[in-house]
C-alpha cells in the first residue's frame, strides 16, 4: 500500500504475483485468464481432473444474467453436473490471439444469449463427443455406445463408468467434430430451467470486485473533469495552486478522441488514494473555453426539434397504401405531439479503469460492455500494436448501454502512459458520469390518425424529429443519410435485415413513419431499448388516444390491426386477461404492446391518483422470447425494466443551460426506490422455435402502459416526460 | 493517526479528518466491499453500521468517528456469509448487477436489528437504497424472508 495507514487487522493484499507484468497485486476480480492449458477440452470448456467444469463467457455480464444463460446453454449440450460448473473470461487479446475463436465480446442489444446460443451450444457438444470420443478409446469400444450425463460416461453395454475429468487431457487429443447435431430445447434439463445465477454469492458478502474495487501494489489513483461543455478545450490549470496537498503527485491534461469527434479535453489529478486526487481536482484552478456551444440550452433543443415536425425532408422507416388519401376522407382526424428528452444512464458504479503501460506492454482491467472496443481504445491510445495490448474484464456495477463506449478506457491509458510502470486507476465522480454521459437520444413525434364514421383507423402518420445516435457515433452505418435505428419498434418489415427484429406490431392500410433528422450538440448513446423507448410511448399513447377518439376498447382497437401479428396478439390478451382488463371493478389500467429486440412484449398498468400523486399498483407484463433459457432471470429482467423505464418516465431529463448538464447527481436526476416500485408479474410465455432478447424490450411498454392508466384514471393525456413537473390532479 | 474498531478488531488510520468514511474504508483498510455510489448520501451503496446504526460512510468524516466506534461493514456481517439476509438474498436471487446490494444488505439488516417486525410500510420508510437495475421487487419479498429466518 503506497498511503500512511497501517493495519492492524488481517492483510488484505494477498500478494499473489501476475503472470506477465511482474507486479504484485492485491484486489482482483475472478475469471481472469483463459490461457489454453492441458484441461482446455476446446475453447469454451476446461475440465479439471476433480470435475470442475471452466465455461469460458465471451459477453460481459453486468446483471442482465448472460453469464448464468451462456454457461446453460454450454452444461446443457456437454452433459456436465450444473453443481461443478465455474466461468471466467477470455481476454480480447486472447480472442485476438486465437483467430476470434471466440467471436462477438459486444454485449448490448440483448444480444448476448441469441446472438451466440448457436455457437456456444455447438462448443458444449463438440466437447461433449470429444469427451466419450477419449473414454471410447480409452475403452476400446465404439463411442457410439457411450454416453454423458452428469460429467460421467457411461458405457451402455458393459456398464463401465468414468468422469470428465479423468479424460479431458486426452479429449483435448480427439478430432474436433465438424457437425454436430443440437438437442432440442423440450429435452433440456439444465437450460431452460430457473437456475440460480452463478455469480451471486460474491455479491451478498462484498468480495466481488468490480472494476471500481481494483487494487494493486504501487498503484495511484486519478480523478478527471472533462470540459463542462461538450466541444469546448482545456485552456490552462494552475497545478502550483493544489502541489502541497496531501498525497498529490501529478496534474496533466488529457486529450482523447472517441469516435467522430466526440472526444474528451481535460484534465487529471493523480494522487496516493483517490479521495485525495478527487480533493485536489475540485480545488484546481482551470481555465476553459468553452467553444462554440457556451450559450446553449434546452430552449435550443426543443426550436431544433419543433422544426423537423413539419419539415419536407424526411427519411422514411415504414409506409403503406395511401396515407394522404385516407386522411382526405376522414370522418375525425386526431392530432398529437409528444416529446422525449435526453436521460443518462446512470448505472450504480461509476465509470472507471485501471490500466498498467510499459515501454512496450498496454494491460488495462475495467469494467466494459464490449472487451474488443475497449482492446482497440488501449491501442489507440497507447500507441502500441494490439498485439501488445490485453483488457481484463471485471464484472459491471451496472452498464445500460453506457459501458459500450471506451471513452474512459482512453482516458487511463493516456495517464497511465505519464507513468511508465504504474498502474494508475482512473475513478470517475458521480458528477463526472453524470455530465458525460452519451444520453439517451431526444426526440419529439407529431401523430396524425384518421377514422371513419365506424371508428376505423383508416390511415397513420408519425413523424419523428430528433437525434440519430448512428449520425453521432457510428456514421458509416447510415443508409444514404438516413438511421434506420431511429425506426426501431415502428420499421416496416423487410427494410432491413438488422431491423427486423424490431418490426411493427401492427397492420396499417395507410401507413407513413418518417424522420426529421435534428441534432442537437449533445452526445448520443445506446440506452438500454434504445429508440424503442421513445417510439413506444408515441405509438402506443396514440393507439391509445385514437380508441377513445373512436370510442372503442383500446384492446379491441388494437387487436383490430394485430392479425398477422398473433404472438403479438398473444401476449397482449395475456396480460388483459390476467390483469382484469375490461372488468367493472372501477381500476384504471392502461395497455401497451411492442415486438423488439426480437420478442413480444405487452403490458397492462393499474394505477391510481391520490393527492394529485401518481400510484402505480400493478403491473402485469407478458413475454414471448421464443426460447426461456432461463425463466426467473427473465422474470427478473421483467421486474427491473419497469425500474428503470418507469424512473425515466417518472424523473429521467437531462436538461442544458449554459452549455452544461444541469443534473449532476441523484438529487437532481432521481431514480424509483423501493417506496415507487409496483408489484410487477411477470408472465413468461415462450411459444418456441426461435430466440429473442429479453433485457431491453420490456424497457418500451413501462411508460405507455402507465401513461395510458394514468389517462384512464383522470382523463389526462401526458405527451411529454418526464412527468415530475405534470399536474395529475383530476 | 485515529484508532477505532471495524468489524470487531481495531484499527489504526492516518488521514485527513475531512476523508470521508468510504473512503477510510476502502482506501486506507481495502475493505472494498462497501461502494461508492453517489458520494452525497443519496443512493446508500455506502451504507454501514456505526453503533448499530445505518450511516451513509460517503458523507460520514472520519472525524466524526469516535475512539469508541465500533463500525461494521458487508465483510463483517457474518463470518460466512451467512447473516439471515445473506441468506434469504441467496434463496431468492436478488443481486443483478450486484454493485447496490452491499448497501441494501446493510440497511436491511440494520432495520430488522432493530424492528424485527418490519412492515411494507417500515420498508418503504426505511429502505431507501437506488438500485438501476431494479431489484425491489426481490428486495422486499428477500426483507420478509429475513424476517422469517430471524423469528
Amino acid at each position: 500500500m503506497t498511503n500512511s495507514a497501517t493495519i492492524t487487522r488481517r492483510q488484505f493484499i494477498v500478494g499473489a504475483s501476475a503472470a506477465g507484468i511482474g507486479l504484485s497485486l492485491g484486489v482482483l476480480p475472478r475469471g481472469a485468464s483463459a490461457a489454453a492449458g492441458p484441461d482446455e477440452v476446446n475453447a469454451w470448456v476446461r475440465i479439471a481432473t476433480d470435475d470442475t467444469v471452466t465455461i469460458r463467457i465471451a459477453r460481459s455480464e453486468m446483471g442482465q444474467g448472460t453469464l448464468t444463460g451462456l454457461a446453460q446453454l454450454v452444461a446443457e449440450e456437454l452433459e456436465c453436473d450444473w453443481n461443478r460448473v465455474t466461468w471466467e473470461f477470455p481476454t480480447p487479446g486472447q480472442n485476438l490471439a486465437r483467430e476470434r475463436v471466440w467471436k462477438d465480446f459486444s454485449t448490448g442489444g440483448s444480444n448476448g444469449l441469441r446472438g451466440s446460443q448457436q455457437y456456444v451450444r455447438e462448443g458444449g457438444a463438440a466437447a461433449r463427443i470429444m469427451l466419450i470420443g477419449a473414454a471410447a478409446e480409452a475403452w476400446g469400444v465404439s463411442a457410439s455406445e457411450c454416453s454423458a450425463r452428469d460429467s460421467v460416461i457411461t458405457h451402455g453395454p458393459s456398464g463401465r463408468t468414468t468422469t470428465f475429468g479423468k479424460v479431458a487431457v486426452a479429449a483435448a487429443r480427439q478430432p474436433v467434430p465438424q457437425n454436430v447435431t443440437l438437442k432440442d430445447p423440450s429435452t433440456w434439463h439444465t437450460a431452460g430451467k430457473p437456475k440460480m445465477r452463478l455469480d451471486t454469492q460474491d455479491k451478498l458478502t462484498g468480495k466481488l470486485v468490480y472494476g471500481a474495487d481494483l487494487r494493486f501494489d504501487g498503484m495511484l489513483l486519478a480523478s478527471i473533469m472533462d470540459c463542462p461543455v461538450k466541444g469546448g478545450k482545456l485552456v490552462s490549470f494552475d497545478a502550483d495552486a493544489i502541489k502541497d496537498m496531501p498525497g498529490v503527485k501529478k496534474v496533466l491534461a488529457v486529450k482523447t478522441s472517441v469516435g467522430t469527434g466526440l472526444g474528451t479535453d481535460g484534465v487529471a489529478v493523480v494522487a496516493d488514494t483517490w479521495w485525495r486526487a478527487h480533493s485536489a481536482l475540485k480545488a484546481l484552478p482551470i481555465e476553459w473555453d468553452f467553444g462554440p456551444n457556451a450559450n446553449f440550452s434546452d430552449a435550443d433543443v426543443t426550436r431544433l426539434l419543433e422544426s423537423g415536425l413539419d419539415a419536407d425532408e424526411a427519411f422514411r422507416g415504414n409506409w403503406a397504401g395511401d396515407m394522404d388519401a385516407a386522411f382526405a376522407s376522414a370522418e375525425q382526424m386526431v392530432e398529437s405531439v409528444y416529446k422525449c428528452p435526453s436521460q443518462s444512464h446512470a448505472p450504480m458504479e461509476p465509470m472507471n479503469a485501471t490500466a498498467l503501460v510499459t515501454a512496450d506492454k498496454c494491460e488495462v482491467w475495467c469494467p466494459t460492455q464490449n472487451g474488443e472496443s475497449a482492446l482497440a481504445a488501449a491501442a489507440e491510445a497507447s500507441g502500441l500494436p494490439i498485439e501488445k495490448c490485453d483488457v481484463h474484464k471485471t464484472l459491471l456495477g451496472g452498464g445500460f448501454g453506457r459501458r459500450g463506449a471506451p471513452d474512459y478506457v482512453h482516458q487511463v491509458v493516456a495517464i497511465a502512459k505519464a507513468f511508465p510502470g504504474t498502474p494508475i486507476k482512473l475513478q470517475w465522480s458521480r458528477e463526472e458520469d453524470q455530465k458525460h454521459g452519451f444520453y439517451h437520444p431526444t426526440t419529439m413525434a407529431k401523430l396524425r390518425g384518421s377514422l371513419d364514421a365506424d371508428g376505423k383507423l383508416t390511415g397513420l402518420h408519425m413523424r419523428i424529429s430528433g437525434q440519430s445516435i448512428l449520425a453521432a457515433l457510428i456514421p458509416q452505418a447510415l443508409v444514404n443519410g438516413a438511421d434506420l435505428a431511429t425506426f426501431q419498434g415502428v420499421v416496416k418489415p423487410g427494410l432491413s435485415p438488422s431491423m427486423d427484429q424490431h418490426q411493427i406490431s401492427y397492420d396499417f392500410p395507410n401507413l407513413l413513419v418518417d424522420h426529421a433528422m435534428r441534432n442537437p450538440p449533445i452526445r448520443p448513446g445506446f440506452w438500454r431499448g434504445v429508440n424503442v423507448n421513445q417510439n413506444a410511448i408515441y405509438l402506443e399513447s396514440f393507439m391509445d388516444e385514437l380508441a377513445h377518439a373512436a370510442g372503442r376498447d383500446p384492446l379491441e382497437f388494437r387487436l383490430a390491426h394485430m392479425e398477422k401479428n398473433p404472438k403479438g396478439a398473444a401476449v397482449l390478451k395475456a396480460v388483459a386477461e390476467r390483469s382484469g382488463w375490461g372488468s367493472e371493478d372501477g381500476k384504471a389500467r392502461g395497455l401497451a404492446t411492442m415486438y423488439a429486440f426480437g420478442s413480444y412484449v405487452a403490458a397492462c398498468a393499474e394505477v391510481r391518483v391520490v393527492d394529485g400523486k401518481l400510484k402505480i399498483d400493478r403491473i402485469v407484463a407478458a413475454t414471448d422470447c421464443g426460447t426461456a433459457v432461463n425463466p426467473q432471470q427473465i422474470q427478473a429482467q421483467v421486474e427491473g425494466s419497469f425500474v428503470y423505464g418507469l424512473s425515466a418516465m417518472l424523473y429521467g431529463e437531462i436538461t442544458y443551460k449554459d452549455g452544461q448538464v444541469q443534473q449532476d447527481n441523484f438529487h437532481t436526476y432521481p431514480s424509483m426506490r423501493i417506496a415507487e416500485m409496483p408489484l410487477v408479474e411477470a408472465i413468461v410465455m415462450p411459444s418456441g422455435g426461435f430466440f429473442g432478447g429479453v433485457g431491453e424490450p420490456t424497457i418500451a411498454v413501462a411508460a405507455p402502459a402507465v401513461l395510458n392508466a394514468l389517462f384512464a384514471a383522470t382523463g389526462k393525456r401526458i405527451r411529454s416526460i418526464p412527468l415530475k413537473d405534470a399536474d395529475l390532479t383530476a | 493517526m485515529k484508532t477505532f474498531k471495524v468489524n470487531g478488531e481495531s484499527v489504526e488510520v492516518d488521514a485527513e479528518g475531512s476523508t470521508p468514511l468510504l473512503w477510510v474504508l476502502r482506501e486506507q483498510l481495502g475493505l472494498t466491499g462497501t461502494k461508492f455510489g453517489c458520494g452525497i448520501a443519496q443512493c446508500g451503496a455506502c451504507t454501514v453500521h456505526v453503533d448499530g446504526n445505518p450511516v451513509r460512510a460517503c458523507a460520514y468524516p472520519l472525524s466524526a468517528v469516535g475512539e469508541a466506534s465500533e463500525i461494521t461493514t458487508i465483510e463483517g456481517l457474518s463470518e460466512a456469509g451467512d447473516h439471515p439476509v445473506q441468506l434469504a438474498w441467496a434463496e431468492l436471487d436478488v443481486p443483478q448487477c450486484g454493485y447496490c446490494q452491499p448497501g441494501m444488505i446493510m440497511a436491511t439488516a440494520a432495520l430488522l436489528a432493530k424492528n424485527p417486525d418490519a412492515d411494507d410500510a417500515d420498508i418503504d420508510q426505511q429502505i431507501t437504497n437506488i438500485c438501476r437495475c431494479g431489484t425491489f421487487q426481490r428486495v422486499r419479498e428477500g426483507i420478509h424472508l429475513a424476517k422469517r429466518k430471524m423469528a
